[in-house]
């Protein structure tokens, strides 16, 4: 504000035309598409991914309505077959990717007391990028079909093995679409990460040398590598599974000598990080909403920051872990046996962090920290289930069947998209300006437990009987009939959950109690300005001494900078 | 927030430039590395000719030409820092000319392979590595040029503002480490697998 | 004790079995003796799968460990630690940034136990991918196609599809294991047959190699286990383990062609087969019907299912599949012939002689 120019008698002119006020539709959409601030568009994200996740979601129900009874005809084999697909792959990368970044892009500036990320038009690519990508796959449903309904959604699963995606085998232009979409959505994930690392690299305030980052933003710093470094091997596989199939090339053509296994491995190159990328933004909202909710600080704050670039380093050299059964020599299968085992290493040792940063505080059971303890004892499970597939030889019986589903789906479901509940929660007031309802919320949180153990438990079991993975039904006699209808039943808790969630997310944004700039008295420096922040973040740039800048300000007498 | 014992160093963080350009080239060399993997792979793997040995030769002039390129542009940018505009252009102009020689050179010797020996991207898997990772290649001397042409043509018009060395270093980066794949590709490509 | 709790796991299944099957108990006791279509990795009953389920148990014995001793130190924590009400919230808890004693233990147990699982995982692993095949051990190829298994005895000169039989070993007397090689014939399938062995994949352009030993007889249930298309979920692969004895006699009866039927509706389904270009994909040992794009039909009726295992092989569902494929198995590679009644028939008839 300059003195010499400041008018108080000023007032906003009346707009020109009707409709245009703040707040209009035309105006609201105008801004959404044109907007680079990272809030909006981290907002953007979110609500894109939680649209596709209902989609996906849908997929899923009915997938399990069609192997909820043997040899049940309620789903076509090829529409079952696209529905597996397009759920996985939706899930990964409509719904995972970008509700990850959604929460980068919303709080890495925040908590770092910038007021942008370093490149917002960037951001603003990045994010219409993914999104077409979405809508790219979709209207595969409408674009695709060819001769004798060839074509249509991708139906060649959601990592598309060759050679079943060779023009031969997948005919249609159903897998190209697979193709190009994901190569849009990679091109995205890369240059939002790039961004990230840019911003948390050289826009930190001051004061905030590394080692006083919050844990969130040191673990999507760590994601964000991981993407640059993992993402260009998918779309190596694009552009090369795009040649084979336009320009006769041979890179997978096991007429012409090339390798089917070739795809598995670069597939996994990229495939296996993918999902430390997935599960470490989880880490990174269970390292800020633990604390907050013990009172204490995150117990052994180097040794997460340490285990965390561990898991990236290892997570790069494990791929073929995926590729136990393909066919390997015992010094292979060994290796990768070895590396999968020390990976679990530690991820083990984070577990036990956060259960030391419980002891001894004063658990406040809000929601967001309900959330996270069901992620704990859930992420438990599939880290355990993690380490028995990384035993090669029990993977030979447990890969590819309905074990490794059930691991995936405690790991994504009981681990992501618990601990994406809980930071839904944890930073709804800060964006939206209210309190989430607790009791709606409970609601969602019990049901959706419920009827996510429900589901996913049972598969373990119908792995161990010899379910395999991907079958669109399956004969009676088989010991499979029981786990698959309890598994089916679980998901009427589970949408059930999902409604209420839904309705939570409204009904508070329009009845919520207003909430405060700090509502779960937290030490991070997105709770050190107004709840919705203004779009230039803080009115003056913060400076910081320790981890906790606020708990700081609230303890003058003990600050945290006197014992790091 | 600002605390009494105010810290006396400077904040000082890494230019926003330079960490987005060094993050770009290590996503770039993961893709690379993809394609030199595949071509290290079916090395020797083709079941019908033509085979490297039988087709390639050491591109010398255009090798020589494309590494000139990253010589000329340090030239081109020390004459910027010492403030003489003219040798700054003919520099840079030399630096497009020699990358454009690299193009056309590559222009060639693809003509020669596809409609002389019979080498395609489907004639067998060295075609579909050789193709595709020399490709890739000279996709980004393409991109690189159009860059190095932007900024000249910017420059003769006045357009670029004397402070933005720093801009025209970050492309100078880009085009360093184009030719840093290129050392790599033409070692791999025409010395190690020439003799299969 | 783990036999113990799968099997209260597979006793809903068990009585759905025996309802399913007691119809056809009498039909398979000569060929396939008993029917184990419960696929339990857990009840190993081959070299191979038993070698896997110990280290599997002892895996599932630490996890177990690690799972309830993590699990009590969460309820602990979160039962002691608890809020206690308004008056408590007064005053922070101590604020503790960590302990390297404590975190050097739990990087070290964890390790420890890492190498032991480590040092278990590789001798299993070599121990069965090494395993040395005797000379004289049984050979089988097997080719995967999109939706159905061929195959071949090399050694014996037998051709057939969707079923492999094989002698059955003792555990401390002779020892016949089968060695199979694993070809694709177009994309990627995965032979498991959990009781018998773990899983290896059938890759084009790529032999790979496994082995089971089995020690007891009966009809063992798989699948294909990567997936592979439209019909994966109905390539079905048995395998039926016999007796020494009856495996010679399955040999003699396989080498043996059928004799071609010389008169009444199958003789006419002889002749409407060959019109109606089913030699074309189809090969019948002793006949030029030389196909190879589709199951060999020889010794057809010996088989218990059709189509890869999407049916009980009856005369019933035999006349089904030939009327039209694509009612029971839609989406395979056979099509539609559009046969007549009559052809439909006769061709029935004439399949019914195979064996």
């Amino acid at each position: 504000m300059n003195p010499d120019t400041f008018d108080p008698n000023f007032q906003i002119p009346a707009p020109e035309r009707i409709g245009e006020e703040r707040g209009s539709l035309t105006r609201i959409i105008q801004e959404l598409v044109f907007t680079v601030d990272h809030k909006k568009l981290g907002l953007m994200y979110i609500g894109s991914g939680l649209i596709f996740f209902v989609v996906a979601g849908i997929m899923a129900t009915l997938i399990r309505i069609q192997l909820a009874v043997p040899r049940n005809d309620f789903l076509e084999p090829d529409v079952f077959n696209r529905f597996f697909t397009m759920h996985g792959t939706a899930m990964v990368f409509l719904v995972g990717m970008p509700i990850i970044f959604g929460f980068a892009n919303y709080l890495v500036p925040l908590m770092i007391g910038a007021r942008d990320m370093a490149f917002p038009r960037l951001n603003a690519f990045g994010f219409w990028v993914f999104f077409f990508s979405g809508l790219l796959l979709y209207f595969s449903y409408l674009g695709a079909p060819g001769l004798y309904a060839a074509g249509s959604a991708p139906d060649v699963g959601w990592f598309a093995y060759s050679p079943l995606t060779a023009k031969a085998f997948s005919r249609g232009h159903s897998t190209d679409y697979w193709t190009l979409s994901l190569l849009m959505g990679g091109i995205g994930s890369i240059v939002t990460s790039i961004n990230i690392i840019v911003t948390i690299l050289c826009l930190r305030c001051k004061g905030m040398i590394l080692g006083r980052m919050p844990l969130f933003v040191w673990l999507i710093l760590v994601v964000a590598f991981l993407v640059i470094i993992a993402m260009p091997p998918l779309s190596a596989c694009q552009i090369m599974l795009i040649l084979d199939r336009f320009a006769g090339a041979k890179f997978f053509d096991t007429q012409a000598g090339g390798s089917a296994v070739l795809w598995q491995h670069f597939f996994w190159i990229f495939g296996h990080p993918e999902v430390y990328i997935l599960i470490l933004p989880g880490f990174a909202i269970a390292s800020e909403v633990i604390p907050v909710f013990s009172r204490k600080p995150i117990f052994g704050y180097p040794v997460m920051v340490a285990a965390s670039v561990m898991i990236a380093f290892i997570s790069l050299g494990v791929w073929a872990h995926h590729m136990f059964s393909v066919g390997m020599t015992s010094i292979g299968n060994t290796f990768f046996a070895i590396s999968t085992l020390l990976v679990a290493i530690p991820t083990g040792i984070k577990i036990f962090n956060w259960i030391g940063t419980m002891y001894g505080g004063k658990l406040r059971f809000e929601l967001p920290m309900l959330f996270c303890l069901a992620f704990l004892f859930q992420f438990l499970i599939a880290g355990l289930t993690g380490v028995m597939l990384a035993i090669a030889p029990f993977d030979w019986q447990l890969t590819d069947s309905y074990f490794v589903v059930a691991h995936f789906h405690y790991v994504l479901i009981g681990g992501l998209l618990f601990t994406i509940f809980a930071g839904i929660y944890y930073w709804y007031p800060k964006a939206l300006g209210r309190m989430p309802d607790f009791r709606l919320g409970l609601l969602h949180f019990i049901l959706f437990t419920v009827g996510f153990h429900i589901t996913f438990f049972p598969q373990h079991i119908a792995g161990f009987l010899g379910m395999p993975r991907r079958i669109y039904t399956y004969d009676t006699g088989r010991g499979w009939d029981i786990w698959n209808l309890i598994s089916s039943i679980g998901v009427i808790f589970q949408a059930a959950g999902i409604l209420f969630f839904v309705i939570n997310l409204i009904y508070s944004y329009v009845w919520g109690k207003k909430a405060g700039d700090d509502p779960w008295d937290a030490w991070s420096l997105e709770w050190a300005t107004t709840s919705p922040p203004p779009s230039y973040n803080f009115e003056t740039i913060p400076e910081v001494r320790s981890r906790r800048p606020l708990w700081d300000l609230k303890h003058p007498d003990d600050p945290d900078w006197k014992y790091e | 927030m600002t605390t009494a014992a105010a810290q006396p160093t400077e904040w000082k963080l890494p230019s926003t430039r330079k960490v987005a350009v060094i993050t770009l080239i290590v996503t770039e060399s993961a893709l690379f590395t993809i394609f030199l993997v595949a071509y290290l792979f079916y090395m020797g793997k083709s079941l019908n000719p033509p085979f490297p040995s039988q087709v390639l030769e050491f591109p010398l002039l255009a090798t020589i030409a494309l590494l000139s390129s990253s010589v000329t542009i340090v030239f081109s940018e020390k004459a910027l820092h010492a403030g003489k505009k003219g040798a700054f252009h003919l520099w840079w102009a030399i630096t497009i000319a020699l990358g454009a020689y690299f193009l056309w050179f590559t222009a060639m010797e693809w003509k020669h392979l596809i409609f002389e020996r019979d080498l395609t991207l489907a004639t067998n898997v060295f075609g579909t590595t050789f193709y595709s990772l020399v490709g890739l290649h000279a996709s980004h001397v393409i991109i690189g040029l159009f860059l190095l042409t932007l900024v000249l043509v910017l420059s003769l018009l006045g357009k670029v503002p004397a402070d933005h060395t720093e801009h025209l270093e970050m492309i100078s980066w880009y085009w360093h480490f184009v030719d840093a794949i290129w050392i790599v590709v033409v070692t791999v490509v025409y010395i190690i697998s020439i003799r299969y | 004790m783990l036999q113990g709790w799968s099997g209260w796991a597979s006793g809903p299944g068990a009585v759905l079995l025996l309802m399913a099957l007691v119809p056809h108990a009498f039909a398979q006791a000569v060929t396939g003796g008993e029917m184990r279509p419960i696929a339990d990795i857990f009840q190993p009953l081959s070299r191979p799968a038993e070698m896997i389920h110990e280290s599997a148990i002892l895996v599932l014995a630490i996890t177990a460990g690690i799972f309830i001793v993590v699990t009590a130190m969460l309820i602990f924590v979160v039962w002691k630690f608890r809020r206690k009400g308004a008056e408590d919230d007064l005053k922070e808890p101590p604020q503790i940034y960590g302990s390297t004693h404590i975190e050097l233990a739990w990087t070290v147990i964890p390790i420890l136990i890492t190498f032991v699982l480590i040092l278990v995982t590789s001798r299993t692993i070599g121990e069965i991918q090494n395993a040395k095949m005797p000379e004289d051990a049984l050979k089988v190829r097997l080719v995967g196609h999109q939706w159905w298994w061929e195959v071949h005895y090399p050694d014996l000169g037998i051709i057939t599809a969707n079923e492999i039989h094989v002698p059955v070993s003792s555990r401390d007397g002779k020892k016949r294991p089968t060695h199979i090689i694993l070809e694709s014939a177009d994309v990627i399938h995965s032979f498991w047959v959990p009781q018998l062995a773990g899983k290896t994949d059938l890759v084009p352009n790529r032999a790979n190699q496994t082995w089971i030993e089995p020690f007891a007889t009966g009809t063992f249930f798989g699948n294909c286990a990567e997936y592979c298309g439209t019909q994966h979920a109905n390539m079905l692969l048995r395998v039926i383990v016999q007796e020494p004895e009856d495996f010679e006699k399955w040999v003699a009866n396989m080498k043996q062609p059928p004799l071609t039927p010389e008169s009444g509706l199958a003789a006419q389904g002889h002749r409407d087969f060959y019109a109606n270009a089913c030699v074309s994909c189809h090969r019948v040992d002793g006949t030029v019907a030389e196909g190879v794009f589709g199951p060999d039909l020889t010794k057809l009726m010996t088989r218990q299912t059709i189509g890869a295992g999407v049916a009980d092989l009856t005369p019933k569902t035999l006349r089904a599949w030939v009327r039209d494929p694509q009612d029971l198995k839609t989406g395979c590679l056979m099509p539609d012939m559009k046969l007549l009644d009559s052809e439909v028939d006769s061709i029935t008839a004439y399949l019914l002689t195979l064996k």
